[in-house]
């Protein structure tokens, strides 16, 4: 292209970015900071607060709820990514077969992701109900308990519940990601391994596997953000209870500074977040420049 | 997996059928759970010698309440102008930084394309707290234009990734011969470019709004009167505190509150992956 028509194309590049950019400026990157700073002080709902250092992390660090709902995003986040990877993948390899009804099959598994999380959760909230739910009634009429079950009173069901729901909600992602996947390995590969006489699994293993591995790659990467920094579920099915053994980090601090008026403390809790999401933003960076180059 | 041999019935039913059916089994039962209970009168729903999953009697009483005693009609339109708002704004701006990124040349082009990916990958759970700051700072705190200020932060960034990928794979030589034929940029972008984007511009506009449509932390944080509410508050907000909840009236919000974005997607179902890890990998 003639260089004049280069030259305005820099200039309009920068203005068409700029409205972007200030969006980003004042909406993303100004509040961030100011939460970085508030982390460091005594802020509360009443008053602007000194600086205090890393206070707030030591307070959090030696305290029990804290340390609590450390344990209880990692357990969380682990057992559910892992459950949404197998589970996705079981549901690709179904969904990816050739039956009648399959673009149906496919729209109706996509349904969790899509629809409201908050209510979708009051129906799990109502299906964990310990006398009307319906987990508890079929318990009941199956003769497997005499009691209601208090679903969400015991600490290691409660995590299940809330565990199952992110499950329930994000395995259709992990499954359209492999669905797409499996449409770009090619069919060679399968024909020449068959020829080589391999059997289904080691087909699956051999090919299908290393076929999928970029964009498991990806797909689990964002599954984890989306997963580790939840909040939703868990302020609807259990409030971070029994005994604050469901608290995430999203939750603990929304509690903290909405309910408790402790911001700073709050903004710590939060920052908590940000290792984790550098380790996933470089990683995610890393395979964006491998795909691209 | 592979189709160059027919797999035998025994294999179809333990391979497919079988499993398929369990999948759809956990999908749909909270569905069926929610609408089976906003159709059951609560002299059913509370006793339990009834069976529960099932209705008995069918009634759209607790449908009718959400309209006659809560605002529910509201927070319907509140939820449809702020998506609407939120998804328009952030569709023009991401165009322009999308079509940007995708062609034209300039020093930084690439950092900014980082930048806004990252953006991207920001929870809202971090930046609700220092947000609802910024929110009352600019005075729309409990405003109807909160959310719609609030929304574009996590919307442009995937508009502006999302459209710049669909932008690549538009032949740049359309738009060349235009503008060596005497047509400006804007021109080719309006006349040529835009016109073959339409279906990347509509998928892109139909996840802004699904995501502005369940939004949930920055509207449970920065809007606190019912009036301005939006359905995912309003109904766990209203609805679902205190001690007594009223499950045939939440379930029946809950229907409501799903179907429309059910109906959105049975268009768009294809591209979905697609779009949230778009450019992320190849193929």
């Amino acid at each position: 292209m003639p260089a004049r028509l280069l030259s305005r194309d820099a200039t309009l590049g920068y203005l068409w970015v700029t409205p972007a950019l200030a969006l980003l400026g004042t909406l993303i990157a100004y509040p961030f900071l100011l939460a970085l700073y508030w982390s460091l002080t005594s802020r509360s709902a009443g008053s602007p607060g000194v600086f205090v250092g890393l206070d707030n992390f030591v307070y959090l660090l030696s305290g029990p709820i804290f340390q609590q709902t450390l344990r209880n995003t990692a357990v969380f986040t682990v057992v559910s990514v892992a459950a949404k990877l197998a589970l996705g993948m079981a549901a690709a390899l179904v969904l990816n077969q050739a039956f009648q009804g399959r673009n149906l099959a496919r729209g109706v598994f996509l349904l969790p992701w899509i629809v409201p999380t908050s209510l979708s959760a009051l129906a799990w909230l109502w299906i964990y109900d310990d006398i009307f739910g319906v987990i508890s009634r079929v318990a009941i009429d199956l003769g497997l308990r005499r009691e209601p079950l208090p679903f969400l009173a015991d600490a290691f069901l409660a995590m299940m519940a809330v565990i199952l729901v992110n499950v329930w909600r994000g395995v259709s992602f992990f499954a359209v990601s492999f669905l797409a996947g499996m449409q770009s390995i090619a069919q060679e590969l399968y024909e020449a391994a068959e020829v080589d006489g391999a059997g289904a699994a080691r087909r699956f293993w051999h090919v299908t596997l290393p076929g999928l591995a970029p964009i498991t790659a990806v797909a689990t990467l964002f599954s984890v953000i989306w997963t580790f920094s939840d909040f939703t579920i868990v302020y609807i099915v259990t409030r971070g209870g029994p005994a604050n053994s469901t608290h995430l980090l999203a939750t603990l601090a929304y509690q903290t500074a909405i309910y408790g008026g402790k911001v700073g403390e709050g903004l710590a809790v939060s920052a908590f977040m940000f290792p984790l999401l550098v380790l996933v933003i470089f990683l995610q960076l890393h395979f964006l420049r491998r795909a691209q180059a | 997996m592979t189709r160059t041999r027919r797999p035998g019935p025994l294999q179809r039913v333990l391979l497919l059928w079988t499993p398929l059916l369990l999948l759809m089994v956990f999908t749909l039962f909270p569905f069926w759970w929610m609408l089976v209970t906003s159709v059951k009168p609560d002299a059913e729903l509370y006793d339990v010698r009834q069976p529960p999953l099932w209705a008995k009697t069918v009634t759209f009483e607790h449908y009718r309440e959400l309209f006659v005693r809560l605002p529910f009609a509201t927070w319907v339109r509140n939820s449809l102008v702020v998506s609407a708002a939120a998804t328009l704004i952030s569709l023009a701006i991401g165009t322009l930084a999308g079509y940007s990124l995708a062609r034209l040349r300039f020093r930084g082009a690439t950092t900014l394309g980082t930048i806004i990916f990252v953006a991207y990958l920001v929870p809202t759970t971090l930046l609700f707290l220092p947000l609802a700051y910024v929110i009352r700072w600019l005075g729309l705190y409990n405003t109807p234009f909160a959310l719609i200020v609030a929304y574009p932060t996590f919307l442009v960034p995937f508009c502006s990734w999302y459209l710049m990928g669909y932008f690549k794979t538009i032949p740049r030589e359309l738009e060349e011969c235009a503008m060596v034929d005497g047509c400006t940029r804007g021109r080719a972008l309006r006349r040529i470019v835009l016109p073959l984007a339409t279906p990347g511009i509509l998928s892109a506009a139909i996840f802004a709004f699904t995501f502005s449509w369940n939004e949930f932390i920055y509207a449970l944080t920065f809007v606190q009167s019912p009036a301005y509410k939006t359905i995912p508050v309003g109904v766990v907000g209203q609805l679902a505190t205190g001690d007594v909840l009223f499950w045939g009236k939440l379930m029946a919000a809950a229907v409501l509150g799903s179907i429309p974005i059910a109906l959105i997607y049975s268009t768009v179902s294809g591209h979905f992956a697609a779009g949230l890890t778009a450019g992320a990998v190849k193929g």
